[in-house]
């Protein structure tokens, strides 16, 4: 069947649209970060006043000092906005990543340029997830980074003209292979950047010398590795799932389950990885920074596998079509 | 869980050495660093070529990087995954393995048969805790939250009553651990008794590939205890090869119509349409369709008048446009004399264009299929090495040849289907047309089954003990004391892994007991 060119032209200006909507986020969310903290310093000042005048008489005469603290309600607005404009920009995301599938008839995610894009919109709504239980909404600039980096680079570096894909590649396997991977490794990136965080949180925690406006920004070391744990142990599995998928799938198109391919390696030293941070919470003397650091390392070798195994070594999953 | 400590204190030092090392080699830690090592150990294989995937780009590399690339190759580098130190890596692991997974297993049934624990005195202390007080006798809470509790493991004390559920969270590790011992091995096997071997065939209905011993392969790869004497023997040949391209030359289909005998039915062809995702699979064997090319025909006709054939493959040197390169050489009639047929052998090599596109005189390929064929050829003549017991390859003449002199270019011509070039001595050659051949392979791996029932175990078992929670409640009914009437009932809960999701259903469980029936 033929490739339908405006839905492929609709589906890159939704794409560069949400690009262009995560960017205004991360502003919003850059400034309730700065000012967001401030203004709860501020709030915390108020609130001791008001409790080192509580023995006073003047108490009674000024209740509305509680009930308004300076700045907080603006940053937390703002935040308020940023979250909406992620919502926005993650459904006009799908919005780009439907159209292409209409557009190509098949499953959006044949080559790297696609695949690039169902992983940040997986990352993003993996956030938008964590954000909802978790009180953690000021840090969603440091997620947007990466996110807007990688969808940068996705959308100009990696752009591919919408076609479809080699014979190889047609197979129901592609659906359900492929949708593992992009699942795992774009929800993977939310225990990577809470891991980091987590990292600078301790270090201050350690030494408030250390970071010392940034430190006391952040939440708790401790909900930084709830977030990184509970993550990575929903998203292990399905990364097992996506892997045991593609050997399967190898048996049928490549004539083995398992070849060392660059791509089959990596991803299992990303395995292992995992494997060693999960292991590592249940082992003395490696919770914490060490588990956390274990983490950062399996987000790298994640990342590692997406850009450096397509790009520059050449193996049997090297059809990614980057034109 | 600690039997060992109660060994007796004389035992030889050598003994207390073999313990510490298999304690320090079970031990956790010890996975975690093994795991580590695998991964590390993993690593060069995926940023070094692997001989075993790509032949002559490992020895590029190891010239290209002179004593390094020697030191490298040395160190088995380029065969990482049959290496003596990646093997080591995994010998040690799999003993770490069994190591933990046996004490852990007897430590399971065990665990398995418990009771849960008693309540511990201050129950306020416990992560969860609730306390309200109710009309009901304790009996009656009692009874109450056995019921609550239904598929909890209940045990009752004198003034409380402890419950755990959860028990699956082990179950699901121990199957998961187990599986990725199984598949360790099953892998393993699979290595030595497992082979695979590549052949090129004609898609002209007449040749056979048979499974017949190594010598059929072009190329094969043996299991350790793999020889290639006793393979199960199938015949296939291949009637038709058909490709379909985007209009910009993109493939989208391969599909080759195959008919296979097996050796319980030697009498009967049955059909099969092999394409790229379905392989055919006969009783232990698999045939896959790994790419295709083009064969030239070429006509000789000797001055004598009489004529040879042949139609061989010749190898793609470009997959987008399939332009390929080759080498067919003929043999000259009726000459016994092995020194004067040195002299008049025939190689004919250049390349083949399926779509032939011409820039001035150079030929190339504008697209892969046969809609135009033409060939750019270099007629050599004399010697073309096949009598002096060197292998060559079929796609190349022997350039040693060429340097000596003994092999001598006596044409050079571009020819489209039917036209011809005649050589000095008056013999003509006519190119007839190129046909399609594909090229197959055979693989054999009788642990593959196994291998993927330890993997489905090892995602269930991963699941269970990733998403399960063994969690822990306690009810204690005590009647009121002073100033209080009725049953003071405490309830406290305690999630023996990640508490996260546990307050939840923990709230739910006191609001049901506080209601009562
Ligand atoms: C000496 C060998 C080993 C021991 C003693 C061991 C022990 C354990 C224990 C106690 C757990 C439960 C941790 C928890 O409850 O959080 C666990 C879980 C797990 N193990 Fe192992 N293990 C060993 C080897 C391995 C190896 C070689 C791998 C993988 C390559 C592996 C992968 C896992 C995974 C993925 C989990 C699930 C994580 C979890 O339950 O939290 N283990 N292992």
């Amino acid at each position: 069947m033929p490739i339908n060119e405006t839905l492929s032209q609709y589906s890159d200006w939704s794409y560069t649209t949400a690009a262009a909507i995560y960017v205004l986020a991360l502003v919003f969310f850059l400034i309730e970060q700065s000012f967001g903290a401030k203004g709860r310093a501020a709030a915390e000042r108020a609130k001791q006043k008001v409790l080192v005048g509580a023995g006073g008489p003047a108490v009674t005469e000024t209740p509305g000092v509680i009930t308004t603290p300076p700045q907080t309600g603006r940053a937390e607005r703002i935040g308020r906005m940023g979250a909406a404009l992620l919502v926005l920009g993650a459904l006009l995301h799908l919005t780009a990543i439907v159209l292409r599938g209409l557009a190509t008839h098949r499953a959006p995610w044949g080559n790297m340029y696609e695949y690039g894009m169902a992983t940040m919109f997986v990352a993003v709504v993996t956030w938008l997830v964590v954000i909802k239980k978790f009180p953690v909404r000021h840090l969603s600039g440091f997620m947007l980074l990466p996110v807007v980096i990688l969808m940068f680079v996705n959308g100009t570096m990696l752009y591919t003209i919408a076609a479809p894909v080699q014979p190889a590649l047609q197979s129901y396997w592609l659906v359900i292979h492929v949708s593992a991977a992009i699942l795992s490794s774009g929800a993977f990136l939310v225990p990577g950047v809470a891991s980091v965080l987590y990292l600078f949180k301790t270090a201050n925690d350690k030494n408030p010398a250390k970071f010392p406006k940034f430190g006391p920004k952040l939440p708790d070391a401790d909900v930084l590795d709830r977030i990184a744990y509970r993550t990575t142990i929903i998203c292990f599995p399905i990364f097992t799932f996506g892997v045991l998928c593609g050997a399967v799938w190898a048996e049928a198109a490549w004539g083995r389950f398992w070849g060392w391919d660059p791509k089959e390696t990596v991803a299992f030293i990303a395995w292992v990885i995992y494997a060693a941070y999960l292991h590592s919470r249940a082992t003395a003397g490696w919770r914490g920074t060490r588990a956390a650091v274990i983490n950062v390392i399996g987000f790298s070798a994640t990342v590692f596998n997406l850009f450096f195994v397509n790009l520059v070594t050449a193996g049997l999953h090297s059809y990614a079509g980057v034109g | 869980m600690t039997t060992t400590e109660e060994r007796p204190a004389y035992s030889a030092p050598k003994l207390a050495f073999l313990r510490n090392a298999w304690r320090g080699l079970t031990s956790m830690r010890t996975a975690l660093v093994l795991l580590f090592l695998l991964a590390l150990a993993a690593l060069p294989g995926a940023l070094l070529p692997q001989r075993t995937l790509n032949a002559p780009k490992t020895e590029a590399y190891i010239t290209a990087h002179g004593w390094w690339g020697a030191l490298l190759d040395r160190a088995q580098f380029f065969e990482v995954y049959g290496s003596v130190w990646f093997s080591a890596i995994y010998l040690l692991l799999m003993i770490s393995l069994v190591g933990c997974l046996t004490p852990r297993s007897f430590e399971y049934v065990k665990s398995m048969r418990a009771k849960p624990v008693l309540t511990p005195r201050n129950l306020a202390r416990m992560p969860h805790y609730t306390r309200f007080v109710t009309e009901r006798t304790p009996d009656e809470v009692f009874a109450d939250s056995r019921k609550r509790l239904g598929r909890w493991r209940i045990a009752q004390h004198d003034d409380s009553l402890s419950a755990e559920k959860g028990y699956l969270r082990e179950t699901g590790n121990l199957v998961f651990h187990f599986g990725m011992l199984g598949l360790i091995v099953f892998f393993a096997l699979g290595k030595m008794f497992g082979y695979d071997g590549q052949v090129i065939v004609q898609a002209n209905g007449k040749d056979q590939f048979c499974n017949s011993g190594i010598y059929a392969y072009d190329a094969f790869n043996a299991g350790l205890r793999v020889d290639g004497t006793q393979l199960n023997p199938f015949c296939v040949r291949v009637n038709d090869f058909t490709a379909k391209y985007t209009d910009i030359g993109q493939p989208i289909q391969y599909s080759a119509n195959v008919e296979y005998q097996t050796a319980d039915d030697l009498s009967t062809w049955k059909p099969y349409r092999l394409e790229v995702n379905s392989p055919l699979r006969t009783g232990g064997e698999r045939l896959y369709l790994l790419g295709y090319g083009y064969s030239p025909t070429f006509t000789v006709t000797y001055p004598d008048g009489t004529s040879r054939t042949q139609t061989i493959q010749w190898r793609p040197v470009n997959e987008q446009t399939k332009l390929s390169e080759g080498a067919t050489k003929f043999d000259p009639p009726g000459i016994t004399d092995p020194a004067v047929r040195r002299t008049k052998q025939l190689a004919i090599t250049g390349l083949l264009a399926p779509t032939a596109f011409l820039h001035g005189n150079v030929l190339t390929s504008a697209r892969p299929e046969l809609d135009k064929p033409a060939v750019a050829i270099d007629v050599l003549r004399g010697d073309i090495g096949t009598d002096n017991g060197k292998g060559q390859s079929i796609f190349e003449v022997d350039q040693s040849l060429i340097n000596d002199g003994r092999l001598k270019k006596v044409a050079r011509k571009n020819l489209e289907v039917g036209q011809d070039v005649v050589l000095d001595d008056g013999t003509k050659i006519r190119f007839d047309g190129a046909r399609p051949w594909v090229s197959l392979q055979v693989s054999h791996d009788p642990t593959q089954g196994y291998v993927l029932v330890c993997a489905i175990a090892m995602l269930l078992g991963l699941g269970a003990s990733l998403l399960v929670k063994r969690r822990r409640v306690w009810v204690r009914a005590t009647p009121g004391g002073e100033g209080e009437a009725g049953t003071v009932v405490e309830v406290a809960g305690l999630a023996r892994t990640d508490q996260a999701g546990y307050g939840e259903e923990f709230t739910r469980i006191t609001r049901e007991l506080g209601k009562g029936t």
